[in-house]
């Protein structure tokens, strides 16, 4: 392995930097599991198609399976351990142990990552695939079962754990 | 996956100089496919040169009334424009019915652009595949292909595009920007998908090491009422089995012009030029929606698997066109 191949970065994970020399195949999922500790973050299919491995970079949600860590240098990463403050669950956490968000709970704390992201894309306005008026002078979309399943697409659940992921997400959303 | 360089351009011929001349480079956007590609081992590039962090996102007005989409604004940007809702919201739709929320927060222009086809075979590289592998056959034709082309595909490969975006990009007359050490250059998009003949592997009219800048959409759209509807094997997170961006000019119920294309039908984005010119003129009926329908797809060459499609897209453009035609202006 030459030197061209590896990276030393700073990684800035949950308020913290990780100073890491990583191969540049690592990608941020294997580094946040392997390498810094926060095994939060899920593999389930490493393929972006289940959404377990979720995390916010710079407060955006994303598939920390098809991020490349040596990418998100100078980034924040937020994962589901930085989500709760003070040893306090965050509402929507509270919201998804309340309502049995989940079953197995492997998909979890993607759907949570995912939850929070999510609403912040609704408050700022963005539409959906089924918001009926994309015009942007009209009324926010308001956030309905329907907008809820489309917007979290992206996070499968396996044990089908999603009516009560919608209500969750919904009595948060309120 | 293979070992490779990576390295953040700082610059635009920085980013050039450093693929320049070398076929194992690939430029990094979202990574959405091509880490995917890497992880498959379809694609080992011995460099990557991370584009993100370039002065190439933005949407901005362009003099003459059209808008400049930079080539790393992501797919979320895109669809949330207020500029692009409101005059090309097709292209917004497009966008937001393709991936997830993650990947279009991840994916951008230029990516969504340049990613390959999602065929099963392309992705296995076990399997004979021209594209992948020139020479090595085509696994689809006489295999899997119920969601593969019905227009336009060849012996040699009959995969289809999979981006949603670029077929309103198609219906909207888009051009792409890019840049090479020689210069800069435009490629309309219907010219930017080559045809598939007997080099499936050769994919865009982009020169060698080129690097997209940008998309730019002309002056609206002859409405803004233009639209984008999708039909999938599933209500969300899929790829179009046929989709289509449409758009229609009517004046007291007579068609003075139209833009149609098809996604999931082609190697490319499939615009509908032979329905557009047998609507122009005409009354806006659905029984012409449909001979206009009946005449674009006269030339689709279904596999055994994938004749749903041709039924699908004849009734797809009709039932889109009559719904325009019933939305008042």
């Amino acid at each position: 392995m030459t030197n061209d191949t590896r990276s030393v970065i700073s990684l800035r994970v949950n308020d913290a930097t990780h100073r890491l020399c990583l191969d540049n195949r690592r990608t941020l999922l294997d580094a946040l599991r392997e390498d810094t500790g926060h095994t939060g973050p899920k593999k389930g299919c490493d393929h972006g198609q289940c959404g377990a491995c979720t995390v916010l970079l710079d407060g955006r949600r994303v598939l920390s399976c098809l991020t490349l860590a040596v990418t998100a240098e100078g980034a924040e990463v937020t994962t589901v351990e930085g989500l709760a403050g003070d040893g306090e669950l965050r509402p929507i956490q509270q919201a998804f142990v309340r309502l049995d968000g989940f079953q197995c709970g492997y998909c979890t704390s993607g759907q949570l990552c995912s939850a929070v992201g999510m609403l912040a894309e609704h408050a700022a306005g963005w539409p959906s695939a089924v918001t009926a008026d994309l015009c942007p002078d009209g009324p926010a979309p308001a956030l309905d079962a329907a907008e809820v399943r489309e917007r979290m697409s992206g996070n499968l659940c396996r044990c089908g754990a999603y009516p009560s992921i919608v209500r969750a997400i919904l009595e948060e959303a309120r | 996956m293979k070992e490779f360089a990576y390295q953040r351009a700082s610059g635009i011929s920085e980013a050039l100089r450093l693929a320049a001349g070398n076929d194992d480079v690939r430029y990094l956007g979202g990574g959405t496919n091509l880490v995917d590609l890497m992880k498959a081992g379809v694609e080992s590039p011995t460099r990557l040169v991370d584009v993100r962090f370039l002065p190439l996102d933005g949407i901005r007005q362009v003099p003459g009334g059209g808008l400049e989409i930079g080539a790393t604004t992501t797919n979320s940007d895109l669809a949330a424009h207020p500029e692009v809702r409101r005059r090309y919201p097709a292209l917004s739709q497009a966008v937001l019915a393709g991936a997830s929320g993650q990947l279009r927060n991840m994916a951008t222009v230029a990516g969504n652009l340049l990613q390959r086809t999602r065929c099963s075979y392309f992705a296995d590289p076990s399997q004979p595949c021209n594209k992948r592998a020139p020479g090595s056959g085509c696994s689809a034709i006489a295999g899997a292909h119920h969601n593969h082309a019905v227009l336009s595909w060849s012996p040699h490969c009959v995969a289809t595009n999979p981006s949603d975006m670029a077929v309103a990009l198609a219906a909207f007359d888009a051009v792409v920007r890019y840049e090479t050490l020689d210069g800069a250059g435009d490629i309309p998009l219907e010219e930017f998908y080559l045809p598939v003949g007997d080099t499936p592997e050769r994919e865009t009219a982009l020169p060698p090491g080129a690097l997209i800048t940008a998309v730019r959409l002309p002056e609206s759209a002859i409405s803004p009422l233009s639209r984008y509807r999708k039909v999938r094997e599933r209500a969300s997170y899929a790829f179009a089995t046929v989709s289509i961006a449409a758009d229609l000019d009517i004046r007291d119920g007579v068609v003075r012009s139209s833009r149609i294309a098809l996604g999931g039908v082609a190697s490319r984005p499939w615009r509908a030029r032979t329905a557009e010119s047998l609507l122009l003129d005409g009354p806006a009926t659905a029984d012409r929606f449909r001979t206009a329908a009946e005449a674009e797809l006269a030339a689709a060459e279904p596999l055994p698997g994938n004749a749903y499609k041709v039924t699908l897209a004849r009734n797809l453009i009709v039932a889109v066109l009559t719904d325009l035609a019933a939305s008042p202006y």
